[in-house]
Order: C-alpha cells, then structure tokens, then sequence
C-alpha cells in the first residue's frame, strides 16, 4: 500500500522516468503471480526435464531388470547397441521413415487441398472423409490394414477380382517395399492433418492477388503454381516439420502390421526400444531412447530457428 | 462490340467452367470414397461374419451375417468395457488437469514480459517438439510410487500435452484486450478473481479446442500407456486392443478384432460428430499462428 502510494506520489512530479516504469513491474507481478504457473511449470521440470536429463546418464550404466544394483559402466552399453548393429538400423529405419512419411503426407495433403479449396457442399463432405482416419486410433488402423494388406487379404483379393486372375502380392513381407506400404498407411492416418492446414494456408492468398494474376493471364495451374503455393510458403514448412517429427517417435502403426519385419527392415526405434525393455533390458532401452532425442533435436533444432525467425518478422 | 467480345469469352470460360462443376466433384467424391471406403467396408464386412469366413479377411459380403453375436463377443471375451472405464478414468482427469494447469500457467506467461516469463515459455515450447524420455520417465515413476499406476499416466499425460495446450491458449490470451482485466482490477478483484471471472470464461473456445485435441490423442495413446501401466489389469483401450488382437488373430479372428475396433473407434466418433467444427479450426490453429 504504501510503496504503491509512494510511487503515484512520484508519478505525478516527473511523467515516465525510472519510478513509473518500476511501479508498472511491480504491478505486473502482483497482477500475474508465479504461483499461478508454477503447477504446471513443476510439472515439466519433474516429468520432461528430470527425465531427459536421467536419460544423459543411465545409458552409461548397466542398469537392467536382471540386476539389483545400478553400476556405472562407461561406454560399454552404448558400444554394446552400436556393435549389435539392430540399433543402426533402427535410425536409419527411422529416418527413412520420416522421409517417407513427410513425402507421402505433403504431396497427397497439398493434391488434396488444392482439389477441395473451394467451400462447396460436396468439398466439405470429403474433406470429412479424409479427416476421419485421425479419429482412429493407430494401432487400429494398423490391424485394419493388416486385414487389407496381408497376402490373403483384402486387396489382393479386390485385385484379383478386377484382373482375373489370382493376385499374391505380399504387400507385408518385403524386405525392400513394405516399410513404403507402412509409411503409406501412416500417411492414411494423418494425410487429413496436412490437408486442412494447406486448405487454410490456400485460403488465405489474398484475393487481390489471385485476381492480378487472372488479369495477366494465368490459367487455374499457372496461379497455383506461380502464385499461391509461393505464399503458403509457412504451411509446407510446418506441415514437413511436423510429419517429420511425429513420424520419428512412431510406433502403433508398425507393431500392429510388421512389429518390425519382416528381417527388421521396419524396425524403429520406438519398435526397438519398446522390445528391448519388455526384455528387461533397461539401460539399452535407455540408449536408445538418447538416440531418439539426438535425432529429433537434429530435425527440431532448425524449426525452433525458423519459427523463432517468423516470429521475430510478425 | 466489347460487350459481345465479353459476353462470349464469358460463356467460353463458362462452359469450361460448368464442366468443371461436375468433373471436380465427382473425382473428389471417388477419391473420398476409395481412400475412407475400402478400409471401413473390410471392416465392416469383417465384424459382421462368423469364424469360419475370416480366414481371409475378404471384401466379400458375409455369407452368414452375425455382427450382433461378434459385438457381444468383443464386449465380454474382450473386456471391452474394462478397457472403456481404464480409458476413461485416465482420459477424463488428465485432460481436467491438463486444462487447469495449462490455462494458468498461459495467462501468466502470455501477460508476463520479463526474461524469466520468456525462459519458462521456452522450456514448455521444448516440451512440444522432444518427445518424452520414456524409459526414465518410467524409472522416476517407480522411485515416487506412481509406476503402473493411473496416477502415473495421468501424470504422463500432463506432462505431454500441457505444452500443447499452454502454446494455443498463450496464443489466443494474447489476443485478448486488457482492458477487461483493468476495470475488474480497478473495482478491486485480485488476481484469482480476475482470472476465474474475466479471463477463464473467455478462454471457453480455445479450452474446447484444447479438451477435444487431448482427449483424441490420449485415447488413442497405446506407446506411452504399455511403458506407464505394463501388462496389468488397468489397460486402456488400446492396450486391451493389442492383448485381444494377439490372442485372436493367431486363429484369424479378424471379425472379433475388428468388432472391437469398431465399438473402441465410436466414442471418438460420437465427439467428433458433437465438436466437428471446434475439432477442424483446432487442429488448424496451431499452424497459422
């Protein structure tokens, strides 16, 4: 009360100055507390940062369910993973993936917005269509293409049908192209997401500018192209950052149609990681899990950059 | 002699126009069907037929139809409704949690402007891009006592989706006028009234649009969850999911999996067709800030 009274008493002699703008900070704390954020900022600290911080440690102990103590073996996990080789080709399984996964998700979300734009009745209830597998959870959606996809499935026998003959494909089993076909089922889940946020990004082109390129002529393809996908510029950057990002940390997809076959050609890491515990195999689990979070920084620092950059241009 | 030179390209531009108008939707409503079709008609199909026709999981129309015996079958060899109540006991707190904590902690950081404001702000948006560290989180649960508890998950879950939320309502706080906030402040309220009576009630779109993103990915969660709760009897749906799909399709039982995934995809179904809208610009919104 009486600091507050002191400082509108110096308000009045000199307007602005050092005292007006101390009182504005001293208002500002007692207008928006810290114990109002500090729930959930302790949240984070104890369950994402403690965590991640434990995971700089325990690869380097051999840390198991078969032991009752934890020992501090150096390098010696870590080289283990790396030595058994499953581990490198996780990542690479794992980016692979992601790469896939951006690729399909981007070039059928952006065919897809550029197809349904407009608001018409008949846009709307497709673009519903194709929003409803994120709905679904995606370990289901896993099962309901393994249901499609395997050799008896439901597809070859579509195929088989329409051409005639008996078709044997099997779209699960290639060491080579089943981690395409997974990818192109992850990309069926979420394909949706990336759609409305180009529709969104389509929609905002101004329509000055459209009608500017009409004038010079450009046909429907010209101003896609030439114009608008130019200024959805952020939209693609987002929607490739993100697809990526989630497709590094996948998991239910795979476990429920390849569980990372066949020949560990689709085993990621989460797959990995995932059976390696099961197996009691704790501080390896760990290790991989470091690997993940080395992998997703790699990809999420030039995001941070560049929205910090978009920031900074708004 | 312009206007006939007008009129008739506008009649030029205007067939191509009209054929477009059946060409345009008519591929979009193929396309929508194939892409969402096939898969529900197999699953449909499949749910609806006896054992003995699921060898090969087929498009064919069931020669036998028993989708009221597989739904019942689901129901009681699947457990499903100890799944449903694991889900929802676990869904419904987290995301309560999450709501309350989130919208808290974003009208501070989002009225704040010092360095600190600007570190904790920066500690959250880490959250939404590195992906929990499973396997200690696991660890520390089990020194706190929380391990293959709900408590666990529920803490779980704060913890993954609190930056989530906190980035769309700082966003939308922003936005907001002081001026509201002032004249509640000048008639006397302190912070806590201000926040439940002004700032709380406006932030009703962005908490729907939060509530409907946490509840659509934690009830879908299985990774996290498998890590948190193990093997035991507290499962969630798709926990229950992988155990009645692994004792079921050895033997090709694909009209039981599917009866299940049928019945587990409905309550997502149900708030999707409530909240379509709120869902669609939620989903959106993250992007075009």
């Amino acid at each position: 009360m009486a600091v507050e009274m002191e400082s509108r008493a110096d308000g009045r002699n000199r307007a602005g100055g050092l005292p007006g703008v101390r009182r504005r900070r001293k208002r500002v704390s007692a207008n928006y507390p810290w114990w109002f954020a500090t729930p959930a900022l302790l949240v984070m600290v104890g369950l994402f940062v403690v965590p991640n911080a434990l995971n700089l440690v325990y690869p380097f102990t051999d840390w198991s369910a078969f032991k009752s103590k934890v020992n501090f073996v150096g390098l010696d996990t870590i080289r283990g993973a790396f030595e058994d080789g499953t581990l490198v080709t996780a990542v690479k399984t794992t980016v692979i993936y992601a790469v896939l996964v951006a690729f399909f998700q981007n070039v059928a979300g952006l065919g897809l917005a550029a197809l349904l734009e407009r608001d018409t009745r008949v846009n709307r209830f497709v673009r519903l269509l194709f929003f409803a597998p994120m709905l679904v959870s995606a370990l289901a959606v896993g099962y309901i293409f393994q249901g499609l996809l395997t050799t008896s499935g439901g597809l070859n026998s579509l195929l088989s049908s329409l051409m005639g003959h008996s078709v044997a494909i099997p779209w699960l089993g290639s060491t080579t192209w089943t981690i395409v076909v997974v990818t192109l089922i992850h990309s069926w889940k979420w394909v949706g997401l990336s759609m409305l946020i180009y529709i969104a990004g389509l929609k905002s082109v101004s329509s000055d500018v459209l009608e500017a390129a009409s004038i010079d002529g450009a046909g429907p393809w010209g101003a896609f192209w030439r114009v608008k996908f130019p200024l959805i510029g952020p939209a693609v950057t987002f929607n490739v950052a993100t697809a990526l990002i989630g497709a590094l940390s996948s998991f239910d997809v795979i476990l429920a149609t390849t569980k990372g076959g066949p020949g560990n050609s689709t085993n990621v890491i989460n797959v990995y990681m995932y059976l390696i515990f099961g197996e009691g195999l704790y501080s390896q689990a760990a290790a991989t899990s470091l690997v993940l979070f080395v992998l997703v920084v790699a990809f999420a620092v030039p995001l941070i950059i560049w929205l910090r950059r978009r920031e900074n241009v708004l | 002699m312009t206007k006939v030179e007008f009129s008739s390209a506008r009649s030029q531009t205007g067939r191509r126009r009209s054929r477009r108008r059946l060409v345009q939707p008519a591929a979009a409503l193929l396309l929508g069907l194939a892409f969402l079709g096939v898969p529900l008609w197999l699953v449909v199909v499949t749910a609806a037929k006896p054992l003995g026709e699921t060898d090969v999981p087929s498009l064919a129309l069931p020669l036998h139809w028993q989708i009221g015996q597989n739904f019942s079958d689901a129901i009681n060899q699947g457990h499903i409704w100890l799944g449903f109540m694991n889900s929802v006991i676990v869904v419904v707190p987290a995301t309560v949690v999450i709501i309350v904590l989130g919208s808290m902690a974003s009208w501070i950081l989002a009225r704040r402007t010092g360095r600190l404001a600007g570190l904790a702000y920066g500690l959250v948006m880490v959250g939404l891009l590195i992906p929990p560290a499973v396997v200690t989180l696991v660890l520390e649960l089990r020194s706190i006592g929380l391990a293959e508890s709900r408590l666990g998950l529920i803490a779980t879950y704060t913890s993954m989706y609190l930056p989530l939320t906190v980035f769309l309502m700082t966003g939308f706080i922003r936005a907001l006028p002081y001026e509201l906030e002032e004249a509640a402040r000048v008639d006397g309220a302190g912070p806590i009234r201000v926040f439940f009576r002004i700032v709380l009630p406006l932030l009703a779109p962005v908490i729907a649009t939060a509530s409907i993103l946490i509840i659509l990915f934690t009830w879908s969660d299985l990774f996290y969850a498998s890590f948190v709760l193990g093997g035991g009897d507290k499962g969630t749906l798709p926990l229950n999911l992988l155990q009645v799909a692994s004792a079921n399709l050895y033997q090709n039982a694909w009209n039981l999996v599917f009866a299940y995934v049928i019945l587990m995809s409905l309550p997502m179904v149900i708030v999707f067709l409530i909240a379509q809208r709120r869902i669609i610009s939620g989903v959106t919104s993250g992007a075009l800030k």
